[in-house]
């Protein structure tokens, strides 16, 4: 079966620190994959590797076909390929929510004006908010931003969906709306993967789960397997505490 | 046994009014000694009435201090001007000093000035004569531009207003062309008709001009060049790229460090010395060129400011949505650290154009220059007062507007409602 993202024996350091150990993954397209564990484990490394918000410093990552080099106009490509959602949102806060969704198809997929924005309102509608199209971010509640998020990362029509812990910054109450949005886009067969916490999300979407600490992948196994029969200790422990 | 009670509500019915009657008493006693010249307290000991209105003043507000009186007046009253004794003092200090430098300066300013005439000896009044003004005024306005060509530079600025004008009633979509037109190609049409040389026009030469509308000239360039060139420092000083970023360093610290005369001086005297022989270029575009890379320098710092104000998110967002370093800029990363620095944007430019004056180092006269030079007319001896609170209106003027300006910028733009 072919493979969309292929990472193989990636190291990365920041200064003396490892944070990632021979990191070996492998995703198929339409998988979603859903990796936890402790804070500072390097999950949130992991997938910004994926799109090279960050560098790694050894082994490969392949990001559908593409190698991730030092060449810029490789890494544009795949970043217009790969939709990221981050946990504190990071919608542009002096561009109305239409205008966010609209921008980078405009500017990097040379899309017409008028194109753009029906994409953006069709994306917008997906995620329940285009009766808010016209507002600030500024002027949604955290719930709305995160899907408006969603959408303009949506709206570039990537292959890959990458979610950096994407309900940790929110109200209790505004997770499910944000929740939701991400089943319905797994049901419609995005490739995803997930960094988060949300344990129930994962048994509900999730084909893969990875236990990742201290820079290394602990566990690899397929959901069901991994909340009811965890080989390690350390993924055992784990468990136990968050659920 | 509390003879005098403090000051409360119950008996705010009797001294309310007492200390409104001392407090008015005071005021009346410093206006009457300020406009007319009458001490009301002359028969008192002279050292004592000196100081009457503020004892008088200072029981006053002592007595109308009521807390929570709930008189809506008195509560406003005392919470702004007289919260406490020390503020009753510096109340009472202001306002006499207010009412005493106001007749002097309606005297000078108005009463005693001389406003007809056309020399020195019409002005017989103790006040300004501002018949300096009025017979100079040509010059100031224009330098020594030929009089016969000075409608070349009031049809400029003419077309100048109208075009902004314009520019404020017509559509969203012909704005941005009016506005390309005034940034890229008004002020090179307008600096021509003024220049001349072509088209019939009688050559005038740079070292003539002068000046208000030097003043606006030199500033409007200034600021047109000197933006763009900061906002790219800015970017160079925050590159990856060490060769830019240190090439970057090493001008904004090298023009930051040296005194804007100092930069003019070399800019007029020394640089011509490094040019082949035969080649020329003209002083005011010499300074011009000064002035702008000074000013961009700070310019640089400022946005800057602005650059590292923006969290690294708003960076990771727009990367990750397929942008490379231009597209990043122009879209999201200027927008908003430019509109995060308009007040220091504004400072830097206001500073500009209070610096023109400096040209004079090198023999241009923009306004202060004209005046200073005015001044120094035998016929005219002893108008440096009212030739430089003339300049100071008129700098004053130009710069509040541009100060309002930017405030009126800096609320269409927010978002954060």
């Amino acid at each position: 079966m072919s493979k969309i993202i292929e990472l193989k024996k990636v190291n990365k350091w920041f200064d003396k620190f490892q944070v990632l150990k021979d990191i070996d993954l492998e995703v198929a397209p339409q998988e979603k994959i859903v990796i936890c564990g402790p804070s500072g484990s390097g999950k949130s490394t992991l997938i910004r590797c994926i799109n090279r918000l960050e560098e790694h410093q050894e082994g490969n990552i392949i990001v559908d076909g593409i190698e991730l080099s030092e060449s810029t106009k490789n890494i544009e490509k795949i970043r217009a390929e790969v939709g990221m959602v981050f946990q504190q949102f990071n919608l542009f806060p002096h561009l109305s929510i239409l205008e966010n969704c609209s921008l980078a198809p405009i500017w990097v997929k040379k899309l017409p004006k008028k194109q753009a924005e029906e994409i953006a309102m069709n994306n917008l509608k997906r995620v329940q908010i285009d009766d808010q199209a016209l507002k600030f971010p500024g002027q949604l509640s955290g719930g709305q931003q995160q899907r408006a998020a969603i959408a303009r990362a949506l709206c570039m029509e990537p292959k890959i969906m990458l979610f950096d812990e994407p309900t940790s910054a929110l109200d209790p109450e505004m997770i499910k709306e944000v929740l939701d949005v991400m089943v319905d886009l797994a049901k419609g067969g995005m490739t995803m993967i997930v960094v988060t916490h949300e344990m129930g999300f994962a048994k509900e979407v999730a084909d893969y789960m990875i236990f990742m600490d201290e820079g290394k992948i602990v566990e690899r196994a397929k959901t069901k397997e991994f909340f009811e029969s965890p080989k390690s200790d350390r993924t055992k422990l784990f468990l136990s505490q968050i659920l | 046994m509390n003879l005098i009670a403090k000051p409360s509500k119950e008996n705010i019915k009797t001294y309310v009014p007492i200390g409104l009657t001392l407090v008015s008493l005071s005021f009346l006693d410093v206006f009457v000694n300020a406009f007319f010249n009458l001490n009301l307290m002359a028969f008192l000991p002279s050292k004592f009435s000196y100081f009457l209105p503020m004892i008088l003043g200072f029981i006053g507000f002592y007595l109308i201090r009521i807390e929570f009186s709930e008189v809506r007046y008195l509560d406003i009253l005392n919470k702004n001007i007289n919260s406490n004794n020390f503020n009753a003092l510096l109340t009472l200090f202001t306002i006499f000093i207010i009412i005493k430098s106001i007749p002097p300066m309606l005297d000078w300013f108005i009463l005693e000035a001389n406003f007809s005439g056309n020399s020195k000896d019409d002005c017989t009044g103790d006040g300004a004569c501002w018949v300096f003004i009025k017979v100079w005024f040509n010059r100031f306005m224009y330098g020594l531009y030929p009089d016969a060509e000075q409608w070349r530079i009031n049809t400029a600025f003419l077309i100048l207003f109208a075009l902004v004008g314009i520019s404020f009633f017509v559509s969203e979509k012909l704005k941005k062309y009016f506005i390309l037109f005034l940034v890229f190609v008004f002020p090179f049409l307008g600096i021509k008709l003024i220049s001349g040389g072509s088209f019939g026009l009688e050559y005038v030469e740079s070292a003539a001009w002068g000046g208000l509308s030097l003043t606006f000239i030199i500033s409007a360039f200034a600021i047109l060049f000197c933006f763009p060139i900061g906002v790219i420092l800015a970017l160079g000083r925050r590159s990856s790229l060490p060769a830019i970023k240190y090439i970057s360093i090493g001008f904004i610290e090298l023009w930051r460090g040296v005194p804007l005369i100092t930069v003019l001086f070399m800019s007029a005297v020394m640089f011509p010395m490094f040019l082949p022989d035969g080649t020329f270029i003209d002083k005011l575009i010499r300074v011009l060129i000064a002035i702008t890379l000074f000013e961009a320098a700070y310019m640089a710092e400022v946005v800057r400011g602005g650059l590292q104000a923006l969290p690294k998110g708003q960076y990771e967002a727009a990367k990750s949505l397929g942008m490379g370093y231009w597209r990043m800029n122009a879209l999201i990363i200027l927008p908003q650290a430019l509109k995060l620095v308009i007040p220091g944007i504004a400072n830097t430019l206001l500073a500009l154009v209070k610096d023109t004056p400096l040209i004079f180092v090198v023999g241009l006269m923009e306004l202060a220059g004209m005046i200073g030079l005015a001044k120094t007319n035998p016929k005219w001896l002893g108008m440096a007062m009212e030739g430089y609170v003339f300049a100071g209106l008129v700098f004053w003027v130009i710069c509040y507007a541009m100060s309002r300006y930017s405030q009126n910028l800096e609320k269409k733009l927010s978002t954060e409602r």
